[in-house]
């Protein structure tokens, strides 16, 4: 074939409106096969893409000889950084990442040269015939020395500092607080997505390139690859393939640049994909993180002060660290009144695996700390953990620890005690198979004991910081059918179905059209992060389909000679309420109407030299209550039971709210229990999911559905927020909050691994 | 290394791979070759599911099975589910239930857990949730924590039983 096939979000949906559990479009062609990743483009004459990466964490290239490379039959080309006709580097906050490393490489797995050939096992002999001579250097692996070690970077080894500062610096300086202090530490975890990193590189005869690619956010892609390509942006299209998941790992380049480098020194179209060992070198983590927490409370519980160390491990470089550490900092006294606080957030640079996005984004683990204190507070003030939390929990009209006041919604009283109060469905089963370790290494059934624990956590909802944060749209409704044009990354969300609805609850249509998703069509939408898209992409839709609306109204005003206020659009009708009018949506948009919009949230501020700032939109808060088993003796751990209440503003689509709860839970309960990527000297043991454990059906507990509080927030779409993240944030606090509570050990780390349940020291419980 | 053309039978008829590599492996060959790339390329180390497609009735990973190995071997792959001569049929009962149960969110794992989902709705009509979780084990979900995809299970075990009666 010589087209592509890479339309996947088009195709025509028949939606209903907001709050209904409307269906995916795109769930037929996903159940067929027939919907194309981006793993699954071909192409005449297309030619197989392959990545010679660093097998040191910290070396210098002396030499590369590619001459062996090319030499061989089927190879096209072999590449390296002096081939980059652009910009040198990229990154999404700073430029500091080679598109290929040139001196030095500063992380195992840094792409070092690309290749081209007509087979992938040519692609591979070719990658193996590369020289490249390297001088081995000590890789700085610890973070704790990064600020005074030789700086590994031009630019540094502390890629941030946020020095928050709030309130009273001595309110804690009197009698009669009780003060809890503990030290926690987060490993490094990955989105692992499915979908390996893939894409489809062609050639195009204007002198431009075509680059098919699964991303959460096309605009900002093609910015960074038309400067490493030296092109001119409109020659450098970028058209959203199918995304096999995300969760943060695709808002950096990967395969990016190295694709169009090659279709355009080759000639003909390029695919690469990814294996899956390629791929945990190939994109960011979750940054792994050392935090210090002292709380300082009245002996009823009230918070006085929090003061924090946080430490997070950027590795090699600084992808989205700065913003990283700004939520890690701004959050991390978790979703309570603290009326003084001292935070020293600090993300710096290391010969590690390169950390970044992943969903919670530095708000995760914040959580497992601050909550881990609010229950040795609880222990050490003899109160109920829930008491603790409630007495605290921030409402509207409190101020944040960024002296931000908080004018939305945010129920955190509400979620707490909704999921508090939720019955629980656990029972003790004696099924071998639902025993800790489940039937191969069954635990002793008398030994297991049962723990239970309760966390909340919240973050900011959208980009922050003064960021020009916004989303386009463009609606064309002709002959009663609305073409909805939005440049947002579908990568599993549902805003496709989203799209749907809210042009059908805004115009009264049961036909939308959803337009191809490239950077030629439309305006950026922004990134598909930071629970963004609902409300920007949707606000975006939103006022496109209101403005074809009033647009519609208008006409039919004038054609009629009815007043505008007296006429609504309803199941594809133009009807007037006083039953005067009643005509065909279809005819009157026979000469068809569209609307382009620019959606974009209120303004925010940066943060001050204190950390203090107006600097986020929006907040969401969760709750959730964990159940596990464990076995003490052989460490072994079952979660049995989740139960969560989250602040939604609105529910938009029931069916995929709950979607998004139980899988962002999962990935909380893998942090919690099992995923780390395991970094030993600079190198990662375990690149594969033979080795890095996601959670199975088996592995999972039921997550039950405590309340979806709708208190709707003003100034969003709908009232509604976006949801995605809430659900990873606090539930891996919960669940290593019952492993605690179950075992009376003090688990300052996740995840908790059997040893540091069957070998902890007795003598380290929780009450130190 | 080329090999010999071989034949495959896949979704129930006959195709010949030509110009093959020795080492292609059943999951390339179906995706590259024969243009059915329903089945996915998730870890290709035999630990999603993701390329889980039924030989000779067994359920396997495409991926760890040599093309070349599966010559003159019945192949069902996902396409095959709801294929009507060569083209998308109606859908199949398992396929119904996880686009109404909500079962699907990025779609990458869901081909593999359609062919694993029919394999035991075939062995066992009305599962319990145990044997559901543990037949779908080898199936990772990075999306949706498995809650509708279990509740999917129910409604093709559901629509099985109503068809049977």
């Amino acid at each position: 074939m010589s087209e592509v096939q890479a339309t996947p979000t088009r195709g025509r949906t028949r939606p209903s409106g907001i709050g209904e559990s409307v269906q995916r479009p795109d769930a037929t062609p996903k159940v067929t096969g027939a919907f194309a990743f981006s793993s699954d483009l071909r192409h005449d004459r297309m030619l197989w893409g392959g990545t010679l990466r660093s097998p040191h964490p910290s070396a210098r290239i002396l030499s590369i000889d590619v001459g062996p490379a090319v030499a061989l039959t089927g190879v096209h080309a072999v590449l390296t950084h002096s081939d980059v006709p652009g910009v040198a580097t990229f990154g999404l906050e700073h430029l500091d990442q080679p598109v290929l490393a040139g001196d030095v490489v500063r992380y195992e797995g840094e792409p070092v040269a690309i290749v081209a050939a007509d087979h992938p096992d040519t692609v591979c002999q070719a990658l193996a015939a590369i020289q490249v001579e390297y001088e081995v250097t000590e890789p700085l692996v610890d973070p704790s020395r990064a600020e005074t070690a030789t700086p590994i970077h031009p630019d540094g080894n502390v890629i941030r500092r946020i020095h928050l500062r709030h309130g009273d610096p001595l309110a804690a300086d009197r009698e009669g607080l009780v003060t809890v202090e503990g030290t926690y530490e987060v490993g490094m975890q990955d989105q692992a997505f499915l979908g390996p990193e893939s894409g489809l590189a062609v050639p195009a005869a204007d002198g431009g390139v075509d680059l098919f690619i699964a991303t959460q956010w096309l605009h900002v892609d093609r910015d960074q690859v038309a400067d490493c390509l030296g092109m001119d942006p409109d020659l450098v299209r970028l058209t959203l393939a199918g995304v096999g998941g995300a969760f943060g790992a695709r808002e950096d380049l990967s395969l990016h640049v190295h694709l169009c480098m090659l279709a355009m020194h080759t000639g003909r179209p390029v695919k690469m994909v990814y294996s899956r060992s390629e791929s945990f070198h190939g994109h960011v983590h979750r940054h792994p993180a050392r935090m210090w927490y002292r709380h300082h409370a009245e002996s009823d519980g009230t918070l006085v002060r929090v003061e924090a160390r946080l430490l997070l491990d950027g590795g090699a470089y600084a992808s989205s660290s700065g913003a990283v550490i700004a939520n890690a900092t701004c959050f991390a006294a978790g979703p309570y009144r603290v009326p003084s606080a001292d935070i020293d957030g600090v993300v710096v640079r290391t010969n590690n695996p390169p950390c970044g996005a992943m969903r919670g984004f530095g708000a995760v683990q914040t959580c497992m700390a601050h909550e881990a204190q609010m229950d040795r507070l609880a222990a050490a003030l003899d109160m109920d953990p829930i008491d603790l939390r409630l007495k605290n929990a921030l409402a509207p009209g409190d101020r944040l620890i960024t002296g931000q006041v908080l004018t939305g919604t945010l129920p955190v009283a509400e979620v707490i005690r909704t999921c508090a109060e939720h019955p629980s469905a656990a029972m003790r089963s004696d099924e071998p198979m639902t025993r800790p370790g489940g039937a191969g290494r069954t635990a002793d059934a008398d030994h297991v004991v049962r723990g239970e624990a309760l966390a909340v956590g919240f973050k900011n909802l959208m980009f922050s910081e003064g960021f020009d944060d916004s989303s386009a749209a463009r609606c064309d409704l002709r002959d009663g059918v609305a073409t909805i044009t939005c440049a947002c990354a579908e990568v599993g969300q549902g805003f496709v179905t989203l799209i749907g609805q809210i042009t059908s609850e805004v115009l009264g249509v049961d036909e939308v059209v959803l337009a191809p998703v490239d950077t030629t069509g439309i305006g950026s939408a922004g990134s598909t992060s930071a629970s963004r898209q609902s409300w920007m992409s949707g606000g975006a839709v939103q006022k496109a389909c209101e403005e074809v609306r009033a647009a519609v109204v208008a006409r039919v005003a004038v054609t009629h000679d009815v007043p505008v206020d007296d006429l609504v659009l309803v199941e594809g009708r133009v009807e007037s309420l006083s039953g005067s009018v009643s005509v065909d949506l279809a005819e009157v948009t026979a000469e068809p109407l569209s609307a382009d919009v620019v959606y974009r949230h209120a303004p925010t501020s940066p943060l001050d030299d204190d950390g203090q700032g107006d600097a986020h939109v929006s907040f969401a808060v969760s709750a959730h209550r964990a159940i596990v088993d464990v076995d003490p003796d052989l460490g072994l751990v079952r979660v049995v039971e989740l139960t969560t209440s989250q602040d939604v503003g609105r529910v938009l689509n029931p069916v995929q709210a709950i979607g998004q709860l139980e899988g962002g839970a999962a990935q909380g309960v893998g942090l919690a229990v099992m995923e780390e990527v395991l970094v030993d000297n600079g190198r990662i043991r375990n690149a594969s999911f033979t080795d890095y454990l996601v959670p199975t059906a088996l592995d999972m507990p039921p997550v039950e559905i405590a309340a979806l509080i709708e208190q709707p927030e003003p100034g969003a779409p709908f009232g509604a927020k976006g949801i995605g993240e809430p659900p990873c944030i606090s539930s891996t606090a919960a669940v290593v909050g019952a492993l605690r509570n179950a075992t009376g050990l003090e688990l300052a780390r996740v995840p908790v691994r059997p040893a540091d349940i069957a070998l902890a020291d007795a003598s380290a419980g929780a009450d130190r | 290394m080329r090999t010999d053309p071989y034949r495959l039978t896949v979704n129930g008829r006959p195709v010949e791979v030509v110009d093959s590599h020795a080492g292609e492996s059943l999951l390339f060959v179906l995706r590259e070759r024969l243009g059915l790339p329903g089945s996915k390329n998730a870890c290709e180390e035999g630990e999603c599911g993701s390329c889980s497609v039924r030989l000779d009735g067994d359920l396997v990973c495409s991926c760890l099975v040599l093309a070349a190995a599966a010559a003159d071997r019945d192949v069902v792959t996902v396409e095959g589910l709801s294929d009507a001569d060569g083209e998308v049929g109606p859908l199949a009962d398992v396929q119904r239930a996880f686009v109404e149960a909500g079962a699907v969110q990025c779609g990458f794992c869901t081909p593999g857990l359609l062919m694993a989902v029919d394999a035991l709705l075939c062995e066992e009509p009305d599962p319990d949730d145990l044997t559901v979780r543990e037949a779908i084990s080898g199936n990772l979900c990075r999306c949706t924590g498995y809650g509708r995809i279990l509740e999917a299970v129910d409604r093709a075990a559901a629509m099985r039983r109503e068809a049977r009666s």
